[in-house]
Formats: structure tokens, C-alpha cells, sequence
């Protein structure tokens, strides 16, 4: 019987960040699992409404989970560490202090309690992904990858009681199992520069520069990612990112659920890999060899790009 | 007797962060990405709170540093005391726009995008990049900003022409008047 689980994709998965949720949903779907997005989202406020006014970037996320609640989901996955993150620190927030919880209710004008699961993408994984690999695993990612978790998925540690906060081992685990060789490092958790991407770019230049220089010094063939933000600032952001190592970098990132899907024989329009501005082209794999192709020859239509 | 209080008071009473406990070991400013970039680093910020001098307020709430924080949360992640810098950061920043104090630079560039974010939410529910991106570059007056990226991203069906709203806009225009964003 198919699993149902509770969905917030959030606004990056449905912009810049499409192909993570083209992947997310392939994988899902391939794994017999039905992810059900939850009606009527909002955006979670993500940077600037912490940034900017407290009590929003509560009721925000609040409302979300509100809706989820009234929908009768009770485990929720997403994909964006952002998200998951503005998600988890609210419900943590409001269930120590019942006088907001009061005050965000009457803000979203819906009830609320506050005992939805929260997963991010690898939980998520973990607990429905990983049990059925071995069956449904038909290539090797034959490569060395440096795994990179960025903040929003560990910090802050006492909140989320997600991996170790400092050298965070599951995403590595997971490609492991794979077949791919992860390379031990010193930028696992460093930021990419996240939200000034826009306001500040030479910045996020420096900072995501950084991060690849290292990936490649250690002889990483591909980075391997979980967030749509880290994402950007790697790929989307290379030509900053080439600006600061005055050199071009062809390392391409890849979301961790393209990863999986790419070794479960997944093809690139269901992986979305086309999709990257840094082009994923290359054998990544041995068994049966199957080379990521060309973008060139496979362009995006019309349909895809709306 | 008129007792004026002090920005470390007031971070006391809002977040609960005792800036006082901070015995300066710096190991914040070492783990902080930015630290190079800031005016004041992580450890200088909590310093120049402790002091509780009026002129040393004003000048925290006008530097550039408290926009330049990430929130990567990896200074409270390394403190000893467990000093909460970036919910630090979140106050002086909401402090400073209070108070009409707001870096000069960031008021050109991080400030701006920040507001065109929380605009975009109030009248879609949702954060939708092209127009996000052209509130913004209107309000900062970049316009040439990004102009070759845009081109490549639309190829790559990274931005949707149409934006998707919430049904609901009414409960999200509520949203803002009650939680005083209008
Ligand atoms: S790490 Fe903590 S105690 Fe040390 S200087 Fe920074 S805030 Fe103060
Ligand atoms: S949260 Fe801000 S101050 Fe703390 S380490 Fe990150 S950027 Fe630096």
C-alpha cells in the first residue's frame, strides 16, 4: 500500500530550487510513497522576517503547520533546510510558551497544537528511503563526493537534535551506501553566505568559494547537498564563486535526492539535473555505466520552463 | 530619579540573553564566516554591550555588522556560556529600524532586499522571484544586478513566469496588520 505523508515544498523548491523538488517527488514516487502537499502554504518568512519583525517569522511558519493540522497531517516532510528549520524552531518556541502560543493563534486565526513531526530531507530518507535501497539500488555512484550540510539543518543543536552539529556523518552514510567515496572535511557546516546571495553577492562569492576550493583540494569530484539555498550560492552563484578563486571551477552540485535517484536509475527529466547552470555531465557510475548526457541534446520545452 | 535604560537591559527583558555573562574568549569571532568582513566582530558586539554607554549603543546599532550576520548560528553553537549572539543580532537589527539608525551601506542593500521579501509575502503569501528580484532592484536602484544570470535561470525553468499565490490572501494581509508589518 502506497505511504502518505504531509508535504511543504516552500518557495524555493518551486522557483530556483525546482529540480530538488522534481527529485524529491520522483524518488517519492518511485519508493511507493505519496507526498501530499499541504493546501494553501504560505512562505515561512525564511530570512527576512527574523531579520526584520519577531513575532512574523513565528506566525508565519505557524500558519503552515496550522494548516497542516486542519488537514490531518501528522508528519510533515521538508525538503528546504530553511524551512525546516523556520518549521522546527517555531513549534519549539510556542510549545514553551503557551502566552505566544495564545498570541500567534489569534494572529493566524486558527487553532493550533504543536505535535506535527518535522522531517528534513534526510530524516526523511532515513526512515523511508534507506530500508528498500538494496532492492531498488541498480548503479554504483562511482565517485569521491564531499558532503555539505551548511547550518540550517544542524544549528541550532539543542532545537533540532539533528547528527552531530560539528561533523555530521548521515549524509555521508547514505552515499556511502551508494557506493561513493565521501571525503572528511572541514567545511561540512560552514555558511555559504545564504541570504545575502542577492544583497551582497561578492560575499557569498568569498564564502561558497571557499567551501569549493577545499571540495576540490581534497580531490572531490561532486558536492552533495540538502538545501536549496546552499544549492544556489554553490551552483547558481559560480561565476562569483570563480571571481574569488580567479579560476573556473567545473565541480557540479548535486541534491542529495538526485544522488539517489540517479543510482536507482532514475533519468535526468525525473532527477532534474538538466536544470543546474554548473552541468552535471560525466560517468558517475559503474555497473551498468549509463553517462549523464549532454544538455546540449536533450533541451528543456516550453512546458518545463513554466 | 530618571533611569534611562541601557541596550543590554533591554536585550535582557526581549530575548533573555544576558549579554553580561560573556567573559570574551572570542571563540564566537573564530568560528563566525564573517568576522573578517564586519566592523565589529561577534565578541566585540557583546563587549560593546557590556559597557552600557549611550555612545557605544548608538554606534552598535549603526554598524553594519549586525546585518552582515547569517544566523548560521555557529558562534552560540562554539560559546562556552551558550550566549545566544544571533538572537542578539535579530534585536539590535529590529532596534536599529526602530530607532532610525541603519547602517548606511546595508540601508543600500541588505535592508532593502529584506523588505521586498516580507512585501512580496504580504500580497501573495509567497516569496516569487521575479518579482522579487525587481522590487528589489527598484529599491536599491540596481538595476543591472544580476542581468546576465536571469537570462540562464529562465532557460533553466528557474523562474517561473507566473507567480503562484495563497487562496487565503486575506488571512495573510491579517497576518501582517496584527503582527504590526503594515
Ligand atoms: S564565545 Fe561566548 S563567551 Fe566567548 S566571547 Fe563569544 S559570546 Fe563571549
Ligand atoms: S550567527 Fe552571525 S555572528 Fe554568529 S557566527 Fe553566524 S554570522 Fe557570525
Amino acid at each position: 500500500m502506497k505511504k502518505k505523508l504531509g508535504f511543504y515544498p516552500g518557495c524555493s523548491l518551486e522557483g530556483t530550487a525546482k529540480e530538488y523538488s522534481e527529485s524529491v517527488v520522483s524518488l517519492s514516487e518511485q519508493f511507493d510513497i505519496e507526498l501530499k502537499q499541504i493546501p494553501d502554504w504560505n512562505c515561512c518568512g525564511a530570512t527576512a522576517a527574523h531579520n526584520l519583525n519577531k513575532t512574523l517569522s513565528l506566525v508565519l511558519p505557524s500558519r503552515i503547520l496550522a494548516q497542516a493540522q486542519k488537514n490531518e497531517m501528522k508528519e510533515i516532510v521538508v525538503p528546504c533546510a530553511a524551512c525546516y528549520n523556520r518549521l522546527s524552531v517555531t513549534q519549539y518556541e510556542l510549545l514553551k510558551n503557551d502566552q505566544l502560543k495564545a498570541t500567534v493563534e489569534q494572529a493566524i486565526d486558527m487553532p493550533l497544537n504543536t505535535s506535527i513531526r518535522i522531517l528534513n530531507v534526510i530524516q526523511f530518507i532515513q526512515e523511508y528511503i534507506l530500508p528498500e535501497i538494496p532492492e531498488k539500488l541498480s548503479h554504483t555512484f562511482d565517485k569521491k563526493v564531499a558532503c555539505y550540510y551548511g547550518c540550517l539543518l544542524v544549528r541550532p543543536h539543542n532545537i533540532l537534535k539533528f547528527d552531530r552539529p560539528e561533523s555530521p556523518q548521515f549524509m555521508d552514510e547514505i552515499m556511502q551506501m551508494l557506493g561513493a567515496e565521501t571525503i572528511d572535511w572541514p567545511f561540512k557546516t560552514e555558511c555559504c553566505g545564504a541570504g545575502l546571495s542577492v544583497s551582497r553577492t561578492e560575499l557569498v562569492g568569498k564564502l561558497s568559494g571557499k567551501i569549493v576550493r577545499e571540495a576540490l583540494d581534497r580531490k572531490a569530484e561532486a558536492i552533495i547537498v540538502a538545501c536549496p539555498m546552499c544549492h544556489a550560492n554553490l551552483d547558481m552563484r559560480r561565476p562569483a564563486i570563480d571571481q574569488y578563486l580567479e579560476m573556473k571551477t567545473e565541480i557540479p552540485v548535486l541534491y542529495i535526492t538526485q544522488a539517489i535517484g540517479m543510482a536507482c536509475g532514475l533519468n535526468e527529466r525525473q532527477t532534474g539535473t538538466r536544470r543546474h547552470l554548473v552541468k552535471v555531465i560525466g560517468n558517475y557510475f559503474t555497473k551498468t555505466r549509463i553517462p549523464v548526457e549532454n544538455n546540449e541534446n536533450n533541451p528543456i520545452t516550453v512546458e518545463e520552463i513554466i | 530619579m530618571h533611569q534611562i535604560k541601557t541596550l543590554s537591559n533591554r536585550i535582557r527583558k526581549n530575548t533573555g540573553v544576558d549579554s553580561i555573562r560573556c567573559y570574551q574568549c572570542g571563540k564566537c569571532s573564530a568560528g563566525c564566516p564573517l568576522a573578517g568582513d564586519m566592523d565589529f566582530t561577534p565578541n566585540t558586539v557583546m563587549r560593546m554591550i557590556q559597557v552600557e554607554e549611550k555612545e557605544t549603543d548608538k554606534k552598535l546599532l549603526q554598524s553594519e555588522a549586525i546585518w552582515l550576520c547569517l544566523s548560521c548560528e555557529m558562534c552560540i553553537s562554539r560559546c562556552p556560556m551558550e550566549i545566544d549572539i544571533p538572537k542578539v543580532m535579530d534585536f539590535l537589527r529590529q532596534e536599529s529600524l526602530k530607532e532610525g539608525l541603519q547602517n548606511k551601506s546595508a540601508n543600500h542593500n541588505i535592508i532593502p532586499f529584506h523588505q521586498s521579501f516580507l512585501d512580496m509575502i504580504r500580497f501573495t503569501g509567497r516569496s516569487y522571484e521575479i518579482g522579487l528580484i525587481a522590487d528589489y532592484k527598484l529599491r536599491s536602484k540596481k538595476i543591472l544586478q544580476d542581468i546576465t544570470l536571469a537570462p540562464q535561470m529562465l532557460m533553466h525553468g528557474k523562474l517561473p513566469i507566473f507567480p503562484k499565490a495563497v487562496k487565503n490572501r486575506k488571512n495573510i494581509k491579517e497576518i501582517f496588520k496584527k503582527t504590526n508589518m503594515l
